[in-house]
């Protein structure tokens, strides 16, 4: 049998378990949990005290720095282009979030309907999302394109615009900021329509039925049921999509570089022009790290909500 | 559901969902019909009276013969897929196995374990990719597919994690207890019953991962500097944009192909990617 | 011999005394209910002997083996579910065959195993379905068809029945006793339902805040319960109870309140004397009850109040206002009464139970 026995008094068998280390439930979970742990404190925690080792010495490419305290961070205290990193990357945040969220209920609530093709729509309207934001910018700058832009030529269509004068979208400095929101407003919107609209899902018409025979208006409905309702979700989604705008990179590298004049720079294009581009590793390790207050700040936030919601 | 007359149904609903697709989708309609627009249509400024956006009645394969003949755009989609591949695979094994432990062994030190991947789960890669890269050039891994291998799944990892947390956590405990009974190591109950129950909780971890690896941006642009190592969105980037000349059907091109591969994979599996999504924001 | 012994067992979760020293010898053969309302502590027993849950103090024995520290896998049992837990990725074959697999059996001796239980319950035609496509009932046979192919020593069952509808619970409880009738293997189930309980069990086993109330067979729980928990838990509907105080009055032994006046039976009023002068709970099954006619003595009939009649075709249902609270009799379905109409109802004075006011123990 499976066991090893030993015999005690009175014909009594004390049953002995085979040795199946696995059967502890400690030492399973170490095993399964042991190549995670290792691939993220290699690449995760190690990196970051390199990232803060960096930031206060001295490095270059190439040259191995010496230890100078805070001294990358009181420079970037000084340098203006850094202070309007620091307005430009809180502005594209809260303006996109903004035009995120509002947009996305919106379109949450007409996916939430009954209609024909609606897998098909659902299906399509994820595309800005899943397609690599590279190369779906680079569709954005040819249509932001001085001379040959399609969306001048539907201004100037429509009539809003005069025959070469049209916008000047990426070439000015806050219609630079405008255009990169526009992008990030774009991609944005799909992940929190089908976020949200998992999220009106799970709200049983019931209550809405139940208020509107209460004599609640379509508004009231919205207002006092659905919204409240979907509150954590909604929490969640803009907490995530916060995090990802304010250390977004890819669109401004692709759509502006971070010009004209430095008028688009957020945080993490700002670190890699001085980190990679001029090669100031320390300089730009400590833009990046200056990131990590505000994102330290939103994830234990995040934290907290979470926890809140699930005592509740 | 919308009740009422029909021009309510029209303002209400079927105008501002033309609107939404119109601006969702534009971009898309942009790119394809770039790639097979002969330059001397691309080039004509906005203002003039010949500027025809919509339609060309003279398509060329001419960008997308510039793209595979010139560029080294195929090599580039390769990289791209196979670093996608074993990333993915590698992230999936881990995540699905700690995402059991997690959700479904006491030990001490659980709860603080899953909290600390949620947070790296929130880690942007913005924030580290200058000592990452560091990291990369003292392992020697500067300028090979392995550095993104090895440093995609530092994200990739802590997301299916988390998804399969949530996934394993709706999967009844009797299924486990009962396979226990009948004669299974804990091991083998993950293994025989958990596991092959959760198989739609790991597919769409697997085609949000292979999506999330393909799209990846920043590691990539750094870690990698020769054109045949690069992936499509840095190929692109690099290759087809010469100062400040663009090339612009090429480079619609690339967009255009460089995304088919993950528009298919989605298309596949859009019920599990959909539930991907919206289990990640519920976790 | 698969008998279990279960003894002095306890269960401590980090805050929680779950189960509190439990002793429990259970018979090779013997199919035995443990019964009691959520959080007794009957589920969490079962589960220690499964091995899925720890014993924190005791022993757990099954023949002759102390299988404390065993591994389910390793104490050759067999438990069915509640939500059946079957294997949604597996065909009905593969979800029973799985245990023997396993066990590394052969595949003849698997194919035999499984066709003949699967002859047993009735369910041949589905074997090569998934459990999705079967009806609650039919998932409850396969969840059954997985336990018996092992020929385990002892079957667990944890509250198997209580996912189906009344109509299919009813018939199930049926199989399940010839089942047992037929296989005859030690069983151990859980239920919260006292009707399954007193039709399955060869003994009930009444339970309630982690300790046992009493052990007995269906009847025994029926006519002498130890205690008021148990009167109240066996019999539906459930037992009335009366707060009285205890009198001798001449000869006779009265148990009264201001509104009730009844005789203690002699048998009963000889082992009184301590509680003379002092409060009990008088007992009385509503079937002890009936509208009084002349033959019923003062002594033993009582006024109630008719609140709500229900007609049940082979019965009445009275709910009453009387001794002080609510009572329910059952009555001849003959009887008309009208609601708020007074009546006089009689006692069957062998029916007569009493109960300590302080300790709930039966006098």
């Amino acid at each position: 049998m499976a066991t090893v026995v030993s015999v005690s008094d009175g014909g009594i068998i004390v049953g002995k378990p085979k040795w199946r280390p696995l059967e502890n439930e400690g030492n399973l979970a170490l095993l399964l949990l042991l190549p995670t742990v290792a691939l993220l404190l290699m690449f995760i925690a190690y990196p970051f005290v390199r990232g803060i080792l960096l930031a206060v010495t001295n490095s270059k490419v190439g040259v191995i720095g010496d230890f100078v305290g805070f001294e990358n961070f009181a420079r970037l205290l000084k340098d203006p282009i850094f202070h309007a990193v620091v307005y430009n990357t809180f502005l594209y945040t809260f303006v996109t979030t903004v035009f995120k969220l509002i947009l996305g209920l919106w379109l949450a609530l007409l996916l939430n309907r009954d209609f024909k093709f609606k897998a098909f729509t659902r299906a399509f309207i994820l595309l800005p999302f899943i397609v690599p934001t590279v190369l779906a910018c680079f569709a954005w700058k040819w249509m932001f394109d001085p001379t040959f832009s399609v969306i001048n030529w539907m201004l100037f269509k429509l009539g809003i615009v005069a025959a070469g004068a049209g916008v000047n979208w990426l070439g000015d400095g806050d219609m630079a900021m405008l255009s990169i929101m526009i992008v990030n407003i774009w991609r944005g919107v799909p992940f929190f329509a089908i976020s949200l609209m998992a999220g009106l899902q799970t709200i049983s018409p019931d209550l809405g039925e139940a208020a509107a025979i209460d004599g609640a208006k379509p508004l009231q409905r919205f207002w006092y049921i659905t919204w409240p309702l979907l509150m954590p979700v909604t929490m969640v989604v803009v907490l995530f999509s916060v995090i990802q705008t304010f250390s977004d990179f890819q669109i401004v590298y692709v759509m502006t570089g971070g010009g004209p004049a430095n008028a688009t720079h957020l945080f993490a294009t700002y670190a890699y022009q001085l980190g990679i581009g001029t090669g100031l590793l320390s300089q730009g390790a400590a833009v990046s790290l200056a990131m990590f207050p505000l994102l330290f700040a939103i994830v234990i936030f995040q934290l907290m909500y979470i926890r809140r919601v699930e005592t509740r | 559901m919308i009740e009422g007359a029909i021009w309510r149904r029209w303002v209400f609903f079927r105008l501002p969902m033309a609107i939404f697709l119109i601006f969702l989708l534009f971009p898309f309609y942009w790119m394809i019909i770039t790639t097979f627009r002969p330059d001397g249509e691309l080039y004509i400024p906005w203002y003039r009276a010949n500027y025809k956006p919509f339609w060309t009645w003279n398509p060329t394969t001419a960008h997308l013969k510039y793209l595979f003949g010139e560029t080294t755009f195929a090599i580039w989609m390769w990289n791209t897929t196979f670093i996608a591949v074993v990333a993915t695979a590698i992230s999936l094994f881990c995540g699905v196995l700690a995402g059991y432990a997690l959700s479904r062994l006491n030990f001490r030190g659980a709860a603080l374990l899953g909290t600390t991947i949620f947070v790296t789960y929130l880690v942007p890669q913005t924030l580290l990719f200058i000592p990452l890269s560091e990291i990369i050039r003292a392992y020697s891994l500067g300028d090979t597919p392995w550095s993104l291998i090895l440093s995609y799944p530092t994200f990739l990892i802590p997301f299916c994690t988390w998804l399969m947390m949530g996934y394993f956590k709706s999967v009844p405990k009797e299924l486990e207890e009962c396979a226990r009974i009948d004669g299974a190591t804990r091991w083998q109950a993950m293994l025989y019953i958990i596991i092959p129950v959760a198989v739609p909780g790991i597919l769409s971890a697997m085609i949000f991962a292979f999506t999330l690896s393909w799209n990846e941006f920043i590691y990539a642009l750094v870690f990698l500097s020769s054109p045949e190592q690069k992936t499509v969105p840095v190929g692109v980037i690099s290759e087809l944009v010469r100062g400040d000349v663009f090339f612009w059907g090429p480079l619609m091109a690339g967009a255009l192909f460089g995304s088919i591969p993950v528009a298919i994979a989605y298309s596949f599996f859009v019920e599990q990617y959909v539930s991907g999504v919206t289990g990640s924001v519920k976790g | 011999m698969s008998n279990v012994t279960i003894r002095h067992v306890h269960k401590h979760y980090a805050d929680f005394h779950a189960v509190k020293g439990i002793s429990l010898e259970i018979k090779d053969k013997e199919f035995v209910v443990l019964v009691g309302p959520s959080g007794c502590g009957k589920t969490t027993t079962l589960r220690m002997v499964a091995g899925l849950e720890t014993i924190t103090e005791g022993d757990i024995m099954i023949g002759n083996k102390i299988v404390n520290e065993l591994p389910p896998m390793d104490r050759d049992i067999a438990m069915v579910f509640q939500n059946y837990a079957l294997y949604p990725h597996m065909t009905i074959y593969d979800n029973m065959a799985f245990g023997l697999k396993m066990r590394k059996f052969d595949k003849a001796e698997i194919a035999k195993r499984v066709n003949n239980a699967a002859d047993i319950l009735d369910i041949k035609e589905h074997l090569s379905r998934k459990p999705r496509m079967l009806s609650g009932g039919q998932r409850q046979r396969v969840a059954l068809g997985r336990a018996i192919v092992r020929n385990p020593k002892v079957f667990l069952f944890d509250e198997p029945l209580s996912n189906l509808d009344a109509k299919l619970r009813v018939q199930m409880r049926v199989e399940l006793k010839k089942l047992h009738q037929r296989l005859a293997t030690t069983s151990i189930y859980v239920t919260h339902d006292q009707v399954e309980a007193m039709t399955l069990g060869d003994r009930v086993v009444v339970m309630k805040d982690g300790l046992i109330q009493q052990v007995g067979e269906p009847l025994e729980l029926y006519n002498n319960p130890a205690n008021k928990y148990v009167a109240g838990f066996i019999g539906s509907p459930a037992m009335n109870f009366a707060e009285t105080v205890i009198e001798q009055v001449g000869n006779a032994v009265y148990a009264t309140n201001p509104t009730m006046k009844i005789r203690v039976p002699e048998q009963i009023a000889a082992r009184m004397g301590p509680h003379k002068g002092k409060p009990a709970t008088l007992g009385i099954r509503p079937e002890d009850l009936h509208m009084a006619t002349g033959a019923d003595p003062e002594e033993l009939s009582f006024d109630a109040v008719v609140e709500v009649a229900e007609q049940l075709g082979s019965e009445i249902i009275l709910d009453l206002k009387a001794g002080g609270g609510a009572m329910v009799a059952s009555v001849e379905p003959t009887v008309k009464v009208k609601p708020q109409q007074k009546i006089r109802l009689g006692i069957n004075p062998r029916g007569l139970r009493f109960f300590d006011a302080a300790t709930e123990a039966a006098i």
